[in-house]
This record gives structure tokens, C-alpha cells and sequence, in this order.
């Protein structure tokens, strides 16, 4: 069978035109000095995502998928190129664009609630209303039996939904995900999709998710962004026009196993970049 | 530091090998049940409490066996005269108000210069060449030179202390500071947090535990360079006191001197360790 190939690796085709992305990455290009070599760890990437999308990033290792999140972030600069988020130049992290990192990153000597609450005492929110507003939030997520709890207290799948919550608190309008389901068990990580997608449709926002988990990236997004390594590129984008809410049943269906095999290929079968050997 | 339980060192409490402590215990309960552990802990207690007994009676036997020991009721007899004229606690006095001033002096300054060291690589660079000579240096070799600068009173004997307080702390603190986890800070940062911020919510908790550990280690180096520095020169204090039996071969008070330091130290290093408990709780424990 024929590795699928992109008809325009570089860029990929936007569902709306750039004036209204709400995301918009121009030919980025990343390179980090590794001993005496030059490491391209971007190269030449391109991507738009509209207001409230949900988008997944899946790749190997070494593609630069976490790479572009932090450029995103505003955590690290890209080389050369652009990243612009509402139509304005990334430059360092703001509140607007939330992220959730892998390792849960809760602060430990403060408890659930207050790890929710955190954002908003730095935004200087008063007392009472940071109180509500936390207090939302534990609930969205489900965890107000735990809201006084230490994280060490936590289940890792309990840590991620309380970070989601956290990120979630200071109402930003992009929520960047660096695997955030990479280190739980295949069980809690379909429970925590399900709750994702169930939290992101009350309260939508546009959610830019890696992760190296095929059945993830296509069980999530509306458009799953396949990367490639060496040097790391955008490789294919796939359209998944399955309906939300996604239900077990979708998961189940021969529309989304053609969608994942497609995924699949492009991601296990990748050809090596052009001009190289 | 591994373990938080009181009343034990710190190295058996977490996990007491399953040695004889294991085999003694009556315990029916199935295996690691709360009842187990309760009643490996008191096995645990019943031969602390054997050892020390056994010790002292061994003691006893050697000094009534030929060896220049006081017996025990000699020594506890020697106690009572000297807490009861007033010696014991005029120099136990002495010594404490030496050691909390060098002591709480020291880890003052070596909370925020560690904290600097950290944080600024400009204060690193200045800084880390003077610590790490004199971090070599035990305190108590420069008493000399700081008796001829500074005269034979309270100054000296505090200043080496402080020393030895400051050198303990300052570097707990800082590689505390340079070990924050970077996802952490990063964490802050993304919900809108800036540097000053970060430095008291995020920098600050996460390096207590080392600051902490940094703190139990000064004191002790600091118990230990007190007493030291007060054989060398002082007119009160258990070290002076004991270095004045010495002349006068007065074994006893010698005995009763070096029972009083351990203990205080003891307290002191409990009390710590109950601060420790309470402020780093939060702590994951693998």
C-alpha cells in the first residue's frame, strides 16, 4: 500500500482563511545548537486554527510537536517566522492562551482548590469571587470531594482534571495541551477524552492537543495534524467529520477506524523529506 | 531527610528491616495491616528502650570493674549538686544563647544570599568561589584568627558559629533554588504570573524543604563548633565547664556535660524536624 502523501506538505489548506484564524502559525522555523551541530527541530511550519476548534497534533518523537506548543505558549521563540494568536505576534505567555503540561505540573504545597485559584489571585481577583468561580470549576471537573485534598492525594487522572480546571479558571480562549493523557492508563485516558470533549462542549474554547496516541488524535479533534521528524514539519493534515458529541458508539464505527488507519499511515509510514537522502 | 516520625532517627523509621523486630512481633493481622505496624512499632520501642538500659548497665559494670568511670548514681548525683547551685543552668544558658544567636543569624543570611545565588547568575558568579573555598574550611580553624581580630568575648565564639550556620544553609538554599522544577515556574507563568510572583509562590515553597534540611544540618555543625570553640576560650558554658572538670579530673561533671549537650542538641534537632513535618507535608514521599 502507498504511504499517503500530502498534496502540499507545507501548507496545509485552512478550513477558514487567515483573517478570521484564531491561531495562525507562518513558516516557523526552530533550530537549537546541539554540540557543534545545528538541530532543526522546525521547519517551515504552517498552520491556521479557527476560534473553537479543537485540533490534535500526533508525530514520533523528535518531530518538534512540543516545540511549536511552546512557541505557542510564548514559553520559547521560534527562529524565524511567525506565531500570531488573535491576529497579534506571540511574545512571552499571557493569560488568554492556557496550557496544560504532561507532568500535571500542580503546585504540591497547595490544595486542589487553591491550585485552581492560583491564576486568578495573580490577576488580583478578590477573595469571594475567586472562591465562586474556583468553586465552578471544581465542579465542571468533578472533583469537589477532593477540592480541599494536598495533590500528592491525587490519582494522576484526578491531578490532570484538576490542571485542566486550573487552566480553565482564568477563562482563556486557547487551551494548548502538551500530552496531557501521555502518563495515565489506557482505561482513565478514554474516561478523561470523554470528560474533555464533555467540558470543551460547555465551555468551548480552541484547543490545540498533542499527543502520540492515534485513537486520541483522531477520537478528539476535528483535524488531526500529522509531524514528521528530521526535520520536524507538518507531514498531512486529516479532516475528521465525525459529529460531536462523541460518542462510544462513534469510537466504534467503521467511519472512525478508515479515519484512524488513514491517520495511522501517516504517521507510522512517513517518507523521508524531500532533497534528503 | 526520609522520614517524618518522631521519636526515631531518621534513617530506621521509614521501613525497619524485617530483622528480628519483625520475627518478635505478635502479629496476626495480615501483612503491612495497620495492626502489624503498630506492633513493629513497639517492638522497635521495647529494644530502643533494651538498648539503652543494656548500655548502661555495661557502663556501670566497667566502672565498677576498674575502669576511672564515674558510675551512673555518681553522675546523677553530680547533676542534681550542679543544677542545684545554679552551674548547670548558668552554662547550659550560655551555650544555648550562643548557638540560637549564631544559628538563627546564620540561616538568616543564608536564606536570602542562597536565594540570590539562585536566582542571578551575576550573584552566582560573585558569590559561589568564597562559599565553596570557605565551605572547606571547618569554622573552627579560623577560631584562631578570629580571636586575634575580634578578642576573647561573646564575638568570636558567636561569629564561628554563625559561620558554620551560614555555609550549611547557604548552600542547601540555593541548590534548593536552582532545582525548582522548571514545569513549575512554567506552570506560574502561563496563568499570568511574573518574576516577583513567581519568586514568592513558586521559588520560595518549593525550596523550603531544602532550606529546612539545610537549617538541620547548620545546627548540628553549629552545636558542634559552640562546644568546641568554648574548650578553646570562654568563661562559662558546658564546654568551658567541662574543660575545667578536666583539669581538676572531675570525671562526673565531664559525664554530665556531654549528657546535657546531647540532649539540648536532641531537642533542638526535634524541633526542626516538627517544623519540617508541618511546613513540607506537600511533599510526595516515593
Amino acid at each position: 500500500m502507498t504511504p499517503m502523501t500530502p498534496t502540499t506538505p507545507t501548507t496545509p489548506t485552512a478550513p477558514t482563511s487567515t483573517s478570521t484564524a484564531k491561531i495562525s502559525v507562518r513558516e516557523v522555523r526552530k533550530t537549537f545548537a546541539l554540540r557543534n551541530e545545528e538541530f532543526v527541530a522546525l521547519d517551515g511550519v504552517s498552520l491556521d486554527i479557527a476560534d473553537n476548534e479543537f485540533v490534535t497534533v500526533v508525530g514520533p518523537s523528535g518531530c518538534g510537536k512540543s516545540t511549536l506548543m511552546n512557541i505557542l505558549a510564548g514559553l520559547e521563540e521560534p527562529t524565524s517566522g511567525h506565531a500570531l494568536v488573535d491576529g497579534e505576534e506571540v511574545s512571552g505567555p499571557g493569560p488568554e492562551r492556557g496550557v496544560i503540561f504532561q507532568q500535571y505540573a500542580l503546585f504540591p504545597w497547595l490544595s486542589v482548590r487553591k491550585n485552581i485559584e492560583f491564576g486568578l489571585k495573580v490577576s488580583g481577583l478578590g477573595r469571594r469571587e475567586r472562591r465562586e468561580r474556583a468553586e465552578h470549576f471544581i465542579r465542571l471537573v468533578g472533583l469537589e470531594r477532593f477540592a480541599d485534598a494536598l495533590p500528592k492525594m491525587l490519582s494522576g487522572g484526578m491531578k490532570q482534571r484538576c490542571a485542566i480546571a486550573r487552566a480553565y479558571a482564568v477563562d482563556p480562549s486557547i487551551l494548548l495541551m502538551d500530552e496531557p493523557f501521555g502518563a495515565l492508563d489506557a482505561l482513565t485516558r478514554v474516561n478523561l477524552q470523554e470528560q474533555l470533549l464533555d467540558t470543551w462542549s460547555r465551555e468551548k474554547r480552541t484547543v490545540m492537543f498533542i499527543t502520540h496516541d492515534v485513537d486520541e488524535a483522531v477520537f478528539l479533534a476535528r483535524r488531526v495534524v500529522v509531524m514528521a521528524a528530521r526535520p520536524g514539519r507538518i507531514y498531512d493534515v486529516v479532516d475528521v467529520d465525525l459529529p460531536y458529541p462523541r460518542t462510544e458508539e462513534v469510537r466504534l464505527s467503521p467511519q472512525f477506524a478508515a479515519l484512524r488507519n488513514r491517520v495511522w499511515h501517516s504517521v507510522y509510514h512517513q517518507e523521508p523529506a524531500s532533497g534528503r537522502p | 531527610m526520609t522520614s517524618s516520625s518522631p521519636g526515631l532517627a531518621p534513617d530506621l523509621a521509614p521501613k525497619p528491616p524485617p530483622g528480628p523486630a519483625a520475627v518478635a512481633a505478635p502479629a496476626p493481622a495480615g501483612p503491612g495491616g495497620p495492626r502489624r505496624r503498630r506492633s513493629r512499632r513497639t517492638t522497635l520501642r521495647l529494644l530502643n528502650a533494651l538498648s539503652i538500659v543494656g548500655g548502661v548497665g555495661v557502663w556501670w559494670l566497667l566502672s565498677l570493674n576498674g575502669f576511672q568511670f564515674p558510675t551512673p548514681p555518681e553522675v546523677v548525683a553530680k547533676a542534681v549538686e550542679l543544677w542545684s547551685n545554679g552551674t548547670l543552668v548558668e552554662d547550659a544558658l550560655a551555650s544555648l544563647g550562643r548557638v540560637l544567636t549564631g544559628f538563627l543569624l546564620g540561616s538568616l543570611a543564608a536564606v536570602p544570599i542562597g536565594f540570590l545565588m539562585g536566582w542571578y547568575t551575576v550573584a552566582r558568579g560573585l558569590l559561589e568561589p568564597w562559599i565553596q573555598f570557605f565551605r572547606t574550611i571547618p569554622p573552627l580553624a579560623l577560631l584562631p584568627l578570629v580571636l586575634v581580630l575580634l578578642g576573647i568575648g561573646e564575638l568570636p565564639k558567636v561569629f564561628v558559629i554563625f559561620l558554620a550556620a551560614f555555609l550549611a544553609c547557604v548552600i542547601s538554599t540555593y541548590q534548593g533554588v536552582v532545582g525548582v522544577d522548571r514545569t513549575l515556574i512554567d506552570a506560574a507563568r502561563v496563568l499570568g504570573a511574573k518574576d516577583g510572583t513567581i519568586f514568592l509562590t513558586v521559588v520560595v515553597p518549593a525550596s523550603t524543604p531544602f532550606i529546612l534540611v539545610g537549617m538541620r544540618v547548620g545546627l548540628g555543625s553549629s552545636w558542634a563548633t559552640l562546644v568546641a570553640a568554648e574548650l578553646l576560650a570562654a568563661q562559662a558554658g558546658l564546654g568551658y565547664r567541662m574543660q575545667q572538670a578536666q583539669l581538676y579530673y572531675d570525671i562526673a561533671t565531664i559525664f554530665v556535660g556531654i549528657v546535657v549537650i546531647g540532649v539540648l542538641g536532641l531537642v533542638m534537632d526535634r524541633l526542626l524536624l516538627l517544623a519540617e513535618t508541618r511546613l513540607t507535608g506537600w511533599q510526595e514521599r516515593r
